[in-house]
C-alpha cells in the first residue's frame, strides 16, 4: 500500500485518536492546536478539513474503546515503520502513540487508600526490615550523643570544639531563665513552628540525599549531630541547667532524634547500593534501593514534621506542668518503639502478596 | 494508485504482515548493486531513545542534553527565588506568624513544589515545559511522587562541589543524560515535542523515474522532499543538483522541482487528485 492510500485511508482513525486523548488531557491539546495551526498553510490542512466530518462522526468512541484504538495504532506504526513511509509520517504517529502509552499505563494511584495502608503497616515493615541499618545509623547518632553528654560535664573544654564561646553564653542565657523561652507570643509559635519544618526537614532530606557518596555524607550528618546534641545537653548539665533542657526537649526528642537516625537509613540504604551493588548491575541496584529508601524517608519527613508541631506549640509552654512534660514525653518514646516494633506484623493474605521482594544481596555486613 | 508499480499487488490485504512496496521499484532484479544494510531504517540518532512496549512495537523518545535542561533548571531557580522574595513580602510583615507561614512556603517551594509539578503536570516544572522538556520513567511512563522527590531531592548531591558540577559529570558519563538524581530515581529527561514541524512534502504533479530506484535513494528524495521547506532556494537547488543521474538534466530550480516530482510519486500521490 502505498502512504498516501494508507494515510487516507487512516486519517479518520488517528485523528479521532488524537481528539480522544485531547479531550483527557489539557497539555496535550494545547500542542495538537499549536500542530494543526502550524501546518494551515500547508497540504495537511486540506487534508485534515477533507476528513473533518468524518472524523467528528468518528471522535466520540467510548472510553472503554481506548486500549483497542491505541493497539490500533501502534500496529500502524509498526506498519509505517516497516514500509518505510515517510519520516513525517512516523514520527506523527510515534508521537500519538507516545501520547496513548502515557494515557494507558501512567494510571493515576489511589492516594487515600495508599497512606492507610503506609501508616498501618507498609512503613514500620519497611523500617523493621532496614533493622541492620536502623541499629548502625542508630550507634552513629546516639553513640556521641551519650559519649558527649558524659564527657563534657568532667571535662568542660571538649564542648569547645563544637561551640563558640559566644554560642555558649547564648545557650546559657536561653536556657537559664524558662520565662524567655516559655514566654512567647502564640504567634511566634509560629513562626518556631515554620523555623523548625524549614530547618529540621531539610536537614532530614540532605541526610538522606548526601548518602549517595557513598554513605559518607549521611554518616558525616549523623555524626556531627550527635556529637553537636551531646555537647549541648552536657555544657547545660555542667553549668546546672539540664532540668530545664529536658523539660523542654522531652516532648518531641523521641519523634525527631528516631526520624534523624530513619533519614540516615535512608541514606545508608543509597550508599550501600552503590558500594556493594550485589548481583545486579549498580545503575539497578541503585533505582531499587532509591525506591525503597524514599518511601522510608516519607515517614521520617513525617516524624519530624509530626515534632515540629511539638515543639512549637507544646513543648515551649509553661503552663504545661512539668511532670506532665516528661510523661507525655516517656509515652512518646514507648509508642514510637511499639510502632515500629509491632505495627503491621499481622498479615492478610493481600498485604502479603503486595510485600516488595526482600533485597538479600545488598547487605554488606 | 498509478499503474505498474509493483507486482505484489498487496491491495492492504493482510496489513500485519510487511509489505514489500518500498522494495525497489520497476522491474525485478533490475538494481544490481545489492543493498542488504539499507533495507533496515538507519540506526537510530545517540541522543534518540527506544522504549519497548508490551503492544511489541518501539516508541521514540529524544533525550535532552546538559544545555537545555540548565536553561530548564536556570528558569525554575530564578522563579523559586521569585516566589521566596515574594512570599517574604507579602507575610514578612505580619510578625511571628508571618514569619512562620513564610518559612514554610518556603520549605515547600524547594523541595515538594517541583516535584509536585512533576507528577501533576505532565512531567514538567514551569522551567522544562518553557523548553519544552518532560520527566519521565526509563520506560516511557510518567513518573509518580517516588521516582519524582527522589529526584528533586538528590539535587542536593548533584549540586556538589558547586553549581551541579556532579550533576553535569554523570550526564556526560552517562548514556542517557541523567544526573545522580536521575540514577536514583530510574528517570529520563525527553522533549516533550517532537522535532519535526510542518514537514508535509509539497504537492507537485507525480513523475515515474526512468529507472529502478533503490531504497536508499527513495529514502534520501523523500526526507529532502520534507525538509525543502526549511532551506533557502539556493540551498534547495544546490543539494537537489547532487544525484544527476536521476535528474534527466535538470538544473537549478528544475532539479528541486523534479525531486517533488519524484517524491510525490514515491508517497503514491496520484495526479489531478486535488
Amino acid at each position: 500500500m502505498k502512504q498516501a492510500l494508507f494515510e487516507e485511508r487512516f486519517e479518520s482513525r488517528w485523528l479521532a485518536f488524537g481528539k480522544w486523548l485531547a479531550r483527557h488531557d489539557a497539555q496535550l491539546r494545547q500542542s495538537i492546536r499549536k500542530r494543526s495551526n502550524e501546518s494551515a498553510g500547508g497540504a495537511a490542512a486540506a487534508e485534515s478539513l477533507h476528513d473533518e466530518p468524518e472524523s467528528l462522526r468518528d471522535a466520540l468512541f467510548p472510553d472503554a474503546q481506548f486500549p483497542e484504538r491505541y493497539r490500533e495504532l501502534c500496529q500502524h506504526l509498526a506498519l509505517a515503520r516497516d514500509r518505510q513511509y515517510s519520516p513525517e509520517l512516523i514520527d506523527r504517529l510515534n508521537q500519538l502513540a507516545l501520547a496513548g502509552h502515557h494515557m494507558l499505563y501512567g494510571a493515576r494511584s489511589r492516594f487515600g487508600a495508599q497512606i492507610i495502608e503506609y501508616i498501618r503497616s507498609e512503613f514500620p515493615r519497611l523500617v523493621r526490615r532496614e533493622w541492620r541499618l536502623l541499629l548502625f545509623a542508630s550507634l552513629l547518632l546516639f553513640g556521641p550523643l551519650i559519649v558527649m553528654s558524659v564527657l563534657v560535664p568532667r571535662t568542660p573544654q571538649a564542648a569547645q570544639f563544637f561551640m563558640s564561646p559566644e554560642q555558649m553564653a547564648e545557650l546559657r542565657a536561653m536556657y537559664a531563665d524558662t520565662a524567655h523561652i516559655v514566654h512567647r507570643q502564640a504567634e511566634s509559635d509560629v513562626a518556631a513552628f515554620g523555623f523548625y519544618v524549614w530547618n529540621n526537614i531539610s536537614i532530614d532530606f540532605r541526610t538522606f540525599a548526601s548518602g549517595l557518596a557513598f554513605g559518607i555524607g549521611t554518616i558525616v550528618v549523623l555524626l556531627f549531630n550527635g556529637l553537636y546534641i551531646g555537647a549541648v545537653q552536657g555544657y547545660l548539665v555542667s553549668i546546672g541547667l539540664g532540668p530545664n533542657l529536658w523539660q523542654f526537649v522531652a516532648g518531641h526528642s523521641a519523634l525527631e532524634l528516631i526520624a534523624a537516625a530513619l533519614s540516615g537509613v535512608a541514606g545508608l540504604r543509597l550508599g550501600l547500593a552503590v558500594i556493594a551493588p550485589g548481583a545486579r548491575s549498580r545503575k539497578q541496584a541503585l533505582v531499587d534501593a532509591a525506591t525503597r529508601a524514599i518511601r522510608i524517608l516519607y515517614g521520617a519527613a513525617v516524624m519530624t514534621l509530626m515534632a515540629a508541631f511539638i515543639e512549637a506549640f507544646w513543648s515551649s509552654h509553661r503552663y504545661i506542668p512539668i511532670p506532665g512534660k516528661y510523661a507525655v514525653g516517656i509515652a512518646l518514646w514507648i509508642i514510637v518503639i511499639l510502632y515500629f516494633a509491632l505495627a503491621g506484623r499481622r498479615r492478610s493474605a493481600a498485604s502479603a502478596r503486595k510485600r516488595v521482594p526482600r533485597m538479600r544481596s545488598a547487605h554488606a555486613t | 494508485m498509478p499503474v505498474l508499480v509493483h507486482s505484489h499487488a498487496s491491495s492492504g490485504r493482510d496489513i500485519a504482515r510487511a509489505d514489500p512496496v518500498r522494495a525497489p521499484i520497476g522491474l525485478p532484479s533490475s538494481n544490481k548493486r545489492p543493498e542488504p544494510a539499507l533495507h533496515r531504517p538507519p540506526a537510530p540518532l545517540d541522543t534518540i531513545r527506544s522504549i519497548g512496549t508490551p503492544e511489541g512495537i518501539e516508541l521514540e523518545l529524544r533525550l535532552a542534553g546538559p544545555i537545555a535542561r540548565a536553561f530548564a533548571r536556570g528558569i525554575d531557580s530564578l522563579l523559586q527565588i521569585a516566589v521566596f522574595v515574594g512570599i517574604s513580602v507579602l507575610f514578612g510583615s505580619l510578625g511571628g506568624f508571618g514569619t512562620g507561614v513564610v518559612l514554610v512556603m518556603w520549605f515547600i517551594t524547594l523541595w515538594l513544589l517541583p516535584a509536585w509539578f512533576e507528577v501533576h503536570k505532565n512531567g514538567a516544572t514551569p522551567g522544562k515545559r518553557a523548553i519544552g522538556l518532560r520527566v519521565v520513567r526509563d520506560d516511557g511512563r510518567p513518573v509518580g511522587w517516588g521516582p519524582a522527590l527522589t529526584r528533586n531531592l538528590l539535587w542536593v548531591v548533584d549540586f556538589l562541589p558547586a553549581f551541579f558540577a556532579a550533576g553535569l559529570a554523570t550526564m556526560l558519563l552517562s548514556r542517557d543524560f541523567k544526573r545522580l538524581g536521575d540514577l536514583a530515581a530510574g528517570t529520563i529527561v525527553v522533549y516533550a515535542e517532537s522535532a519535526l514541524v510542518n514537514r508535509a512534502i509539497p504537492e507537485a504533479e507525480p513523475q515515474m523515474p526512468d529507472r529502478p530506484l533503490s531504497l536508499a535513494e527513495q529514502r534520501t528524495i523523500l526526507e529532502f522532499a520534507e525538509r525543502v521547506r526549511t532551506f533557502t532556494q539556493d540551498r534547495a537547488t544546490e543539494l537537489a543538483e547532487l544525484p544527476t543521474p536521476i535528474l534527466n538534466g535538470a538544473r537549478g530550480h528544475f532539479a528541486t522541482q523534479r525531486l517533488l516530482h519524484l517524491a510525490n510519486f514515491l508517497i503514491g500521490r496520484s495526479a489531478g487528485v486535488r
